[in-house]
């Protein structure tokens, strides 16, 4: 149906959500109380702030997943026609998975998919 | 006339064309599809989640819910009626616009999934010439969702199991688009349909050799990460985290969550048994003629949704058979593991494709 099939389903996914959670609202009867709106963490009071910092690793396995996301963008396409391409694209990509697989080795030795 | 899903839209399509003008009509069949897929969603919560409770309950000797209609079969009916009339909590500190965006967000990555997926022969909704690419790009806008209702919670767990699905999810999401790279190379088309077309004379799982098995099985593996399940599900491991990033969501706003997991449960099994059982193909055993027929007279419509279905009560099968992993056990079996082991296949699929070692 086209492109336009995009804009009905994100509308669609819009309306189901606007409704069940309007529908809600029309059903309930809440009640106010202070202590609702407090973070749940199993009836203790909360300690200092709630956005705490977290590990930094996350964020080292954020990087190296990226170069490996574009790695993925870039293959997309060779995908698609290496086997009308044949052995030289086949080269070629061994070649680009080795550079790459240089790299991780690398990130590995560092320590970076080391946890803590 | 057989029984086909597409028939039945075809001539709705024609009715439609000869009864009212054609801008009207694509916008009736634009309300058609909105609704059918509303009513996809629906209907998918419904029945998944009571797949899901009597697969546990059968796999542990226990009966399952059987109290709410035949077989306990309305019990997802009522529980919906129960989240509908919850309270939908906002914490008092919580960042109140992400707070109420993060659900949409979620639903809208899940519903535009929908629409490259063949439901049954000719029935999609939008067969775009980058299929697989686009379900795995759109997939990943899911994590968006997940992040910001984990951030906007104002809730140490929240936060924290926000950041472990963050980087499950990501991190997993690479070794599965290296297995949907298998197929591409093997089908050297990226749009679903053309992909089920290559499987006429036999699914890539049976023709693809070692190469498409690794590939289905790492799929599988990643799959089953990627959506948050046992025994990767350490996102919202109850003992640790209470409900992980949507501790916060209570009434509706969590129902949304909890429908939107499921149906990704359903679309990633529905990509999987595109890309390697064939989608709505039917079973074909070589020259066996009878046999191929009979197949053939069971609805595409039927098939796919039967292989999806078996996939899905793999992965729930799965999650009573291991138990949760640690996060480093887990990022480090994606890492050292899948990650290379994927590497590794893709060139070997490569090399088997060019040569042409398969059947």
């Amino acid at each position: 149906m086209g492109p336009a099939s995009l804009l009905v389903l994100i509308m669609a996914a819009v309306a189901f959500s606007t409704a069940g959670i309007l529908l809600s609202k029309v059903v309930l009867k809440a009640s106010k109380n202070p202590v609702k709106g407090e973070p749940y963490e199993c009836g203790v009071p909360t300690i200092g702030q709630n956005w705490v910092q977290f590990n930094v690793g996350y964020y080292l396995f954020a990087l190296i997943f990226l170069i490996f996301d574009v790695e993925l963008i870039f293959l997309y396409p060779w995908a698609v026609s290496v086997q009308r391409l044949g052995m030289f694209a086949f080269t070629e990509a061994v070649i680009f998975l080795f550079i790459l697989f240089m790299g991780f080795l690398y990130a590995h030795k560092k320590g970076a998919l080391k946890w803590m | 006339m057989e029984f086909s899903l597409a028939s039945i839209a075809d001539s709705i399509d024609q009715w439609l064309n000869a009864h009212c003008a054609s801008w009207l009509a694509l916008t009736i069949e634009f309300v058609i599809v909105g609704v059918l897929c509303i009513g996809l969603f629906a209907v998918l919560g419904l029945v998944l989640i009571m797949m899901e409770r009597k697969v546990s309950a059968y796999m542990q000797l226990r009966l399952g819910p059987n109290r709410v209609g035949p077989k306990g079969m309305f019990q997802t009916v009522a529980d919906t009626l129960k989240l509908l009339v919850k309270e939908g909590l906002t914490p008092a500190g919580a960042d109140k616009f992400l707070f109420n965006l993060a659900p949409f967000v979620v639903m809208i990555a899940s519903m535009l999934v929908l629409a490259p997926i063949a439901f049954a022969k000719d029935f999609v909704i939008w067969d775009v010439n980058i299929g697989v690419l686009y379900v795995s790009a759109v997939s990943s806008i899911g994590v968006i969702g997940i992040l910001m209702a984990g951030w906007a919670s104002n809730n140490k767990y929240s936060l924290l199991g926000a950041m472990r699905s963050g980087a499950q999810i990501v991190s997993y999401e690479l070794s599965a688009g290296l297995s949907i790279l298998t197929i591409v190379i093997f089908s050297q088309d990226m749009s679903i349909s053309s992909i089920i077309n290559s499987q006429q004379d036999g699914w890539w799982i049976f023709k693809g050799h070692i190469p498409v098995i690794i590939s289905f099985v790492i799929f599988i593996i990643a799959v089953t990460a990627e959506t948050n399940r046992a025994p990767f599900d350490l996102a919202e491991a109850e003992s640790e985290l209470t409900a992980g990033f949507h501790t916060e969501y209570s009434g509706m706003k969590f129902a949304l969550f909890f429908l939107a997991e499921y149906v990704n449960i359903f679309i990633v099994c529905a990509i999987g048994a595109t890309l390697y059982l064939g989608g709505w193909m039917p079973l074909h055993i070589g020259n066996w003629e009878a046999f191929n027929h009979i197949m053939d007279y069971i609805p595409s419509s039927v098939w796919f949704l039967g292989k999806t279905f078996f996939l899905i009560f793999v992965i729930m099968w799965f999650r009573w058979t291991f138990p949760r992993l640690r996060i480093d056990q887990l990022l480090n079996l994606e890492w050292k593991y899948l990650l290379p082991i994927s590497m590794f296949n893709l060139l070997l699929a490569t090399l088997v494709a060019i040569q042409g070692w398969y059947f």
